[in-house]
Formats: structure tokens, C-alpha cells, sequence
């Protein structure tokens, strides 16, 4: 999306996040942390091992309440909608988790009709064409009937997204899509997003290390390191960052730690690792 | 040996022992809020467009219930067999053979029918909820229902302890009829009395409470086996070995409050 810059000066973002803290015991995983999200962009967060990117989506999911700050999702705080509320909430947005979470005691079509059964009144026909409709989406069409087992690892995570999709999502997030694939199996998947995100008009929120996926994909960028957004950005501008540890995640090149043994030890014993 | 040191070997023991403690507390807790949980959405869902589904009701009953039916009818006839040998045995001293037939009905229907077919289930169904849940936790398949907007507790939690309401009843029925026979069984061996007349006896031995005391308790430990199984399915963290672990937890800790729900029950019904 080439106008995304301009789109975020004049239109309320869709996921507004202000101040979001949160401490696992006396560590701080997330500090700050502020971000604006617009419809119909796709927004990648991104950051090495432990950055806590994976955490904030889990609070974007609403899986978890922050200690502190807030979470906007169309125009109202996630976390102090009631039971109601947020079966509504849950029903606007899909998750595509990192290995996929497809049950495995179901067939693939039985995985993606599962939000249908349980949200509407629709019947198995009517539920059979629709799976169908979202198998075929992510070309998987065909395979309706093998188990999750049965499947690769590409098409696990392209049945998890028609699984994401069968409600018809305002919000689609990915969690590590490429994780785990081949360069060819990913960079379909990629391809699959940029067309969901023109075909179906959805907002797309991607968590991924991979960076050659994200600069394909992405509107915008936020990088996260050590809990802290560093900066939130185009592609060219991420790229083009001096931040010195925006550079070392782009060049892949690792910090140099000084590991005392005798403080690593020490830690270890009091549980601190 | 020195007070002080005395004092700082203890000190290790008493904070496990505290910790335990506090951990024990917890899990009960936890567990007391999954069956709150729990009945909310089996009385309230239908307001909330999540009802518990019928059909995932039934495939617990098949699953806890029926295929557990034949182990459950073996055993207990082996246990009726086995406590009729013992009493023949026992009672030969006193002259009171004879007597073995209340003995059996009555211990049976109020106390071995009801535990035979709880440690069966706790062993059975119990080890394999805690890994099925287990394994969705550790697969996200559990942070794919919450997403879904479908509660984790009335998806997973609320079936099973219908199913074991409905279940477990039966089954115990089932395991007091065939301990009764093996008692027969035996009875007729060795005191040459006739099946019939074994029948009559039993009945007449026996009052409806003594067989509405087994039911209750067939209820109370149902639960149990539901929520501990599935308390430690949700607690599961840590791979192949926490899973191990948690449905190895699962089998001792149902086993262990069946036991000891068992004695208050006797304790207070039969004293």
C-alpha cells in the first residue's frame, strides 16, 4: 500500500496501542509500547529472539491483560469489553498461530467450518460450501478430508489460514508465517497474504523474524527490541535506519555479550534463568 | 549436633512443605473455579450462543463410558469372586459361610462396585483427558479456541463432566451386578448354593440406600476424575516430559482424592 503514510495522517487507526507494560516477575517484557495500526495496511512487527514481539500479539489477541496502558481495537479498549463483547471482538478478527493450532482430532474441513458451527445457525451444506470456498483461497482445495497429520507444513499453515478466514475477518494476524518453510513455500504464503489483504480488503498484523518476508509484505514496519519499539516505519525507511541495532538485525550481526560463568551460575541456582 | 544447624537442616523441609502446601491449596482452587466455570456453561450457554454440544457429550460417553464397560465388568467380577473367596474363608471360623452373601452384596453396592469403577475410569480416561488437553496446550490449540471466541472450559471441560455424570453411574451399576455374580460364582463352588437362590438372597440383603449410596458417590467421584484430569491438562507446560508428568499427576492425584472422598463418605453415611 503506497498511500499507508498517507492514510495514517488523516484516519483513526483500527488498533490503537498507548503505554502497554507488562512484567513476567521482576522482568519487564514490554515497555512503551505505542503503536498505530490503519485499516487495510499490513503492519509487521518485527524483532530478533525474545524482542517480545510474540507477546505483544498475544495481547493484541487479547489472550492476556497488560499491567499497564491499553489496547484499541476498533474503537474500544479489548480488555474491559464483556463475555459478549468480546465473542463479537473475536468473531472480526483471525489468527494464524506459528504451527498452525489446527485440531488435530478433525479433518481439515472440520477445522475450518469449527467458528461457523459454533457462531451461526448455518447449515452442514451451506458450511461445506463456505470451508470449501476459503479451502480453495489458499489452494488447498481437495483436501477437506485428510487430517491435519496428513498435511505438510506449508499447507498446515494455509489450512490454519482458511481457517482464519472463514468468518471474514476485519483483522487477520499472522504469528511467524514463514517459520519453519522452505524459501518457495514461504515466499507463496507471502504472495497469498498481499492478495488476501487486496482481495478481501482485510488489515493484516504479521509477527516474523524472517526479514525478507516482511520487507516483501509490509506497508509498515515496527521493530522491536528488548521490549521497546525502536522505530515504526516504511520498508525503506526501516532499511534505511541508523539506529545501530535496527543495523544489527538487518545485518544479522549479534551483540557482543561477555558472559561471566560465575554470574551465569549463580543465577541459575537462585532460578533466575 | 548444634541448634543452628539443627535448624538450618529443617529449614529446606519446612519451606517444601509450605510450598506443597500453598500448591495444594491452588490446585484446589483452580479446580473449584473449572467446575463453577464449567456449570455456568452448561446451564448459561445457551444465552451466550455457546451452548455445550450434545454431540461432543456423547463422544465422552463413548469414550469414558462404553469402551470402558468391559475392563470395569472383568475386574469387578474378578473382585466379587475374590471377596467371596476371602469371606468363605474367614467366616469358616465362626461357622457363618452363609453370611458371605450379605457381606458381599452389601460391601459391594455401598463401597467396591463405585471404587473399582473410579480407579478404572481415573486410569483410563483420566490419564487420557489430562494428555489430549495437555497436548492442545502445548500445540495452541487451546489460544486458537479463545481467538475463535469459544471458551476453552465449555469446549473441553463441561462434556466431559456431563459425560461422566451420565457414565458413571452406569458403570457402576454394571460393576455391582458383575462383582455380585463372581461372589455367585463362587458361592456356588464352594457352598453349592444356586444362582437363583444366591439372587433372592442378595436381594433380600440388600436396601435401596445401600445401592443409592454407591450412585451418590459415583457422582462425586466423576467429577473429581473430570476436573483433576482436566486441571492438569491445562497446567501442562514444558513438552514431552511435562506432558508425561502431568498425566502421570493426573492418575495419582485422581486416585488419591477418589481414596480420600471415599472415607469421608463412608465415614459419614455408614457411622
Amino acid at each position: 500500500m503506497n498511500n499507508a503514510k498517507l492514510q495514517t495522517e488523516s484516519v483513526t487507526p483500527i488498533i490503537q496501542v498507548r503505554g502497554l507494560e507488562t512484567w513476567y516477575g521482576e522482568h519487564k517484557i514490554l515497555e512503551a509500547v505505542n503503536l498505530d495500526v490503519f485499516a487495510g495496511e499490513i503492519m509487521v512487527i518485527m524483532g530478533g529472539s525474545g524482542s517480545g514481539k510474540s507477546t505483544l500479539l498475544r495481547y493484541l489477541l487479547g489472550l492476556h491483560k497488560p499491567d499497564k496502558g491499553s489496547i484499541n481495537i476498533f474503537g474500544k479498549d479489548i480488555h474491559s469489553l464483556n463475555s459478549k463483547q468480546q465473542i463479537e471482538y473475536r468473531k472480526k478478527i483471525g489468527v494464524s498461530f506459528q504451527g498452525g493450532a489446527l485440531f488435530n482430532s478433525m479433518t481439515v474441513g472440520e477445522n475450518v467450518r469449527m467458528p461457523l458451527r459454533e457462531h451461526t445457525a448455518l447449515d452442514e451444506n451451506t458450511m461445506r460450501i463456505m470451508s470449501r470456498m476459503k479451502l480453495e483461497v489458499v489452494n488447498l482445495a481437495g483436501y477437506e478430508n485428510l487430517t491435519p497429520a496428513q498435511l505438510s507444513g506449508g499447507m498446515v499453515k494455509r489450512a490454519a489460514l482458511a481457517r482464519a478466514l472463514v468468518m471474514d475477518p476485519k483483522i487477520l494476524f499472522f504469528d511467524e508465517p514463514s517459520a519453519g518453510l522452505d524459501p518457495v513455500v514461504a515466499a507463496d504464503l507471502d504472495n497469498l497474504i498481499l492478495n488476501l489483504r487486496d482481495a478481501m480488503q482485510v488489515t493484516v498484523v504479521v509477527v516474523t523474524h524472517e526479514l525478507e518476508s516482511a520487507f516483501k509484505i509490509a506497508d509498515r514496519i515496527t521493530v522491536l527490541d528488548r521490549g521497546h519499539i525502536l522505530m515504526t516505519g516504511t520498508v525503506d525507511e526501516v532499511r534505511n535506519s541508523e539506529n545501530s541495532r535496527i543495523q544489527n538485525l538487518l545485518t544479522r550481526t549479534a551483540e557482543e555479550q561477555v558472559i561471566d560463568a560465575d554470574d551465569y551460575l549463580q543465577r541459575l541456582t537462585e532460578g533466575a534463568v | 549436633m548444634p541448634v543452628n544447624q539443627q535448624a538450618s537442616l529443617m529449614r529446606p523441609a519446612i519451606e517444601m512443605l509450605g510450598r506443597k502446601f500453598v500448591e495444594t491449596i491452588q490446585n484446589v482452587g483452580y479446580s473449584a473455579a473449572l467446575f463453577a466455570e464449567s456449570l455456568f456453561w452448561i446451564v448459561c450457554g445457551r444465552w451466550f450462543h455457546q451452548k455445550v454440544q450434545i454431540s461432543a457429550v456423547f463422544e465422552e460417553m463413548m469414550n469414558i463410558g462404553v469402551k470402558a464397560a468391559p475392563i470395569v465388568a472383568i475386574l469387578a467380577f474378578a473382585n466379587g469372586a475374590m471377596m467371596a473367596i476371602q469371606g468363605i474363608y474367614t467366616l469358616e471360623d465362626f461357622g457363618a459361610q452363609s453370611q458371605i452373601i450379605p457381606a458381599v452384596a452389601m460391601s459391594v453396592t455401598r463401597e467396591f462396585g463405585v471404587l473399582i469403577t473410579s480407579i478404572v475410569v481415573a486410569g483410563r480416561s483420566g490419564a487420557a483427558i489430562a494428555a489430549r488437553i495437555g497436548t492442545m496446550n502445548m500445540a495452541q490449540e487451546i489460544d486458537a479456541l479463545r481467538v475463535m471466541g469459544i471458551a476453552p472450559v465449555r469446549y473441553l471441560v463441561s462434556p466431559v463432566l456431563l459425560a461422566m455424570l451420565v457414565v458413571m453411574p452406569m458403570l457402576t451399576i454394571l460393576a455391582d451386578v458383575m462383582a455380585i455374580l463372581g461372589g455367585g460364582v463362587i458361592t456356588g463352588m464352594e457352598l453349592h448354593i444356586a444362582m437363583p437362590v444366591y439372587i433372592d438372597r442378595v436381594l433380600l440383603a440388600l436396601a435401596p440406600f445401600d445401592i443409592a449410596q454407591g450412585l451418590i458417590k459415583s457422582l462425586v467421584f466423576g467429577t473429581l476424575i473430570a476436573l483433576v484430569a482436566t486441571s492438569n491438562g491445562f497446567s501442562a507446560t514444558g513438552g514431552a516430559e511435562g506432558l508425561g508428568k502431568a498425566t502421570t499427576r493426573s492418575v495419582v492425584m485422581c486416585i488419591a482424592a477418589i481414596v480420600i472422598a471415599d472415607m469421608i463418605f463412608t465415614f459419614f453415611l455408614t457411622l
